[in-house]
């Protein structure tokens, strides 16, 4: 029995790391190294810190926001429980601020309701890539999970044990700190691009979103770029996976129950066989 | 089936069914009163695991169809949706992508275990072919269940695997575009996906029917090889092996939900949480990691061999490594079935593992430079194995002696020192 589930899980390790080395396309490779972030919904206990995802949603209104769509976010995601948890008085008033495209109403246009979804900032992907350098802004939606920071062999086989899935937010919050003033000799950048060390390929076309006191935090939380950074990188992670936090302790009481009643069955299962020699 | 019917009707109900359809008989005499050999051990459970994660990617996946919406413009939404306001539906969704991965786990093990104690011999060489179809139809399955959420790997996935049929000389082609349902893949191509996805499944339920009746026509193979002789050598099904696989399946379902829980996307690729643009080719398209094995044999013929070039020859390769696995009961030539008295097939069989496991990590990198050349290495052996060293092993190897029966064996076994 031993020696059984010595092999299992030997080939279950094997078999699970080997498929890794496929999951680290995003990403530069040939520049430094992307440091890695303390989340606080990192692990099979994390939770999102609402504050942080309140300054990161902040961040996402005011600065993101003027390009980058949304699709799948609507205004109710925000006082979900495990979220931003904004009152839904607050998050009524909120939408209410804003103006959705509705055909079915007079003149097409009307104040946004909590059930409607954030409203894209340009009206054809045409306008969009007019306005960006020629390149269509990605969707926020589900982004923070269509990134992840490249990891060299053998650091990826721990992410199994640690369930590590915050590869996106790292990944974001090492593009927006990972700006050059100017490329690094030898390198022809084109027009509108800029140089980042987490890009891959390097030029990218978005410009430096973020800069010192661009947002004003209510709180006590420095006005940085690196602070920012986080902030917006966890609220995208939240954006992509909002139930994240209920999905983990459901999580962590299914493998409870889980564990015990394998303890009992394999109680059931000696006793039963204690009289067959096998 | 084989062996003696036991049942007895107990109530008018069974005794008036048991004359009109003895269907309360076949169950009692295949799941509760089926003998089977008492020194199984575990790596035979695998078979109660795949029938279970049958039918949990059944169940989820019908579910699954109940929200998801095959169009190009979209699914990739529709999958989102169930994600985030479908009741539930994310467990299910996680539950149903991770349930694949571990169902080719299991299916590798279970496969795995009939290589090493020669489960493929008479007289059950129609079993293991029933199972190698059930791999090749597992495959088409999870193969057309990946291009669904339409993410860019999907999208990309699709183009290439359907681009193999193009391969064969003179259909190809016509095969390729019947297979698409067009010159390229698009909405036509997720529709017949989605339909034969749906479809396969139940196929798949009725040869997994086919392969446990096959099963128990001979009985169960076990680690000795040495065939039941007496009812002194076996337990009825139940309730010994149900609740042993039962424990078994328990097991599994551990790191199952871990998967499921704690990390739903790991196993996938962030490329596919892209959604699909035919314009745009991503840097490296890799299929999910169960078919990586094949993908390395298929990316190693990087040569033309006469008139067959590299891309036909290396889907040629690509799909003789599974047929070949329908000849190995007449491959293998050895009188002695079970690999644990085979001292030279041992090495032989577990550097072939080995290899199939480096062919899984070759598959995921470049194909270039040295992953090249061990591709090719770990390709050749592989046919190599099954080609050469299962017919002609045994004129040179000498078996270890069998035991008279499993009860003879069992007795020495849980009483070495009395027997020194």
């Amino acid at each position: 029995m031993k020696k059984f589930t010595k092999i299992i899980s030997a080939v279950l390790i094997a078999a699970s790391t080997l498929s890794a080395g496929t999951a680290f396309a995003a990403g530069g490779g040939d520049g430094p190294d992307p440091v890695l972030q303390d989340w606080s919904f990192a692990g099979v206990f994390g939770k999102y810190d609402p504050a942080q995802l309140q300054r990161g949603f902040q961040v996402f209104q005011e600065v993101c926001s003027s390009c980058h769509s949304a699709d799948l976010f609507s205004f109710r995601m925000l006082s979900k429980k495990g979220g931003t948890e904004y009152s839904e008085a607050q998050v009524k008033a909120l939408a209410a601020e804003y103006t959705v495209i509705d055909l079915e109403v007079e003149d097409g246009e009307r104040p946004a309701i909590a059930a409607d979804t954030w409203p894209n900032p340009f009206s054809t992907p045409l306008e969009a890539a007019g306005s960006n350098n020629g390149v269509v802004p990605p969707d926020f939606s589900v982004l923070a999970k269509a990134r992840n920071v490249p990891q060299k062999f053998p650091n990826w086989i721990g992410n199994y044990f640690t369930a590590y899935q915050e590869g996106g937010a790292d990944y974001i919050y090492n593009l927006l700190v990972g700006y050059h003033e100017e490329a690094p000799h030898g390198v022809e950048l084109g027009d509108g691009q800029y140089y980042n060390d987490h890009f891959p390929g390097h030029k990218i076309s978005m410009a430096p979103p973020l800069s010192a006191e661009i947002v004003d935090y209510e709180g006590n939380a420095p006005e940085t770029v690196e602070q920012y950074a986080k902030d917006v990188s966890a609220f995208m992670m939240w954006l992509a996976e909002p139930d994240m936090t209920a999905r983990k302790e459901l999580g962590f009481r299914v493998i409870m129950f889980l564990i015990l009643l394998t303890g009992m069955m394999y109680l059931v299962k000696r006793r039963l066989w204690s009289n067959v020699d096998h | 089936m084989a062996h003696q019917s036991n049942y007895k009707p107990n109530s008018g109900f069974e005794k008036w069914m048991d004359e009109r359809l003895p269907i309360i008989r076949l169950g009692y005499d295949s799941f509760v009163d089926f003998p089977s050999p008492k020194n199984l051990n575990y790596w035979w459970t695998f078979g109660a695991i795949l029938a279970i994660f049958l039918v949990l990617q059944i169940v989820t996946g019908v579910v699954l169809a109940m929200h998801y919406t095959p169009h190009v413009d979209l699914a990739f939404n529709s999958v989102e949706h169930i994600r985030r306001d479908v009741n539930w539906g994310r467990y299910i969704q996680s539950a149903h992508a991770n349930g694949a991965s571990f169902f080719f786990f299991a299916v590798y093990v279970h496969i795995f275990r009939g290589l090493y104690y020669g489960s493929y011999k008479a007289p059950r060489e129609v079993l293991w072919i029933l199972g190698c179809t059930i791999f090749l139809l597992m495959m088409a399955t999870a193969f057309m269940g990946y291009v669904l959420p339409w993410g860019q790997m999907s999208f990309w996935a699709a183009t290439v695997i359907t681009n193999f049929f193009s391969a064969i000389p003179v259909v190809g082609d016509s095969i390729k575009t019947l297979l698409v349902g067009g010159f390229a893949v698009d909405n036509p191509t997720l529709n017949r996906f989605f339909s034969l996805h749906y479809l396969l499944p139940f196929m798949l339920v009725g040869i997994v029917a086919l392969h446990i009746w096959a099963l128990h026509v001979p009985g169960n193979g076990n680690p000795t090889g040495v065939e039941v002789k007496s009812k002194a050598d076996t337990v009825p099904f139940h309730p010994y092996l149900t609740m042993k696989d039962l424990f078994a399946v328990l097991v599994i379902m551990i790191p199952f939900a871990w998967f499921v829980f704690f990390a739903p996307d790991i196993l996938g690729h962030p490329d596919n949480y892209i959604p699909a643009n035919p314009l745009v080719t991503p840097p490296h398209i890799v299929p999910e990691w169960y078919f990586l094995p094949f993908y390395a044999i298929l990316r190693a013929i990087d040569f033309n061999v006469g008139p067959i070039d590299s891309k036909l020859g290396g889907v040629i390769m690509m799909f003789g490594s599974i047929v070949v696995w329908f000849f190995v009961p007449w491959l293998d030539r050895s009188k002695v079935r079970s690999g644990a008295f085979r001292p030279m097939f041992r090495w032989f069989y577990w550097v072939w593992v080995i290899s199939f496991i480096g062919l899984t990590y070759l598959g995921a990198q470049p194909a270039e430079g040295v992953y090249l050349f061990f591709a090719k290495l770990c390709t050749a052996y592989y046919f190599l194995y099954f080609l050469v060293i299962l017919p002609f092993l045994p004129n040179i190897e000498t078996t270890k002696p069998l035991p008279a029966s499993i009860s003879e064996s069992v007795l020495a076994k849980s009483a070495p020192k009395a027997a020194e």
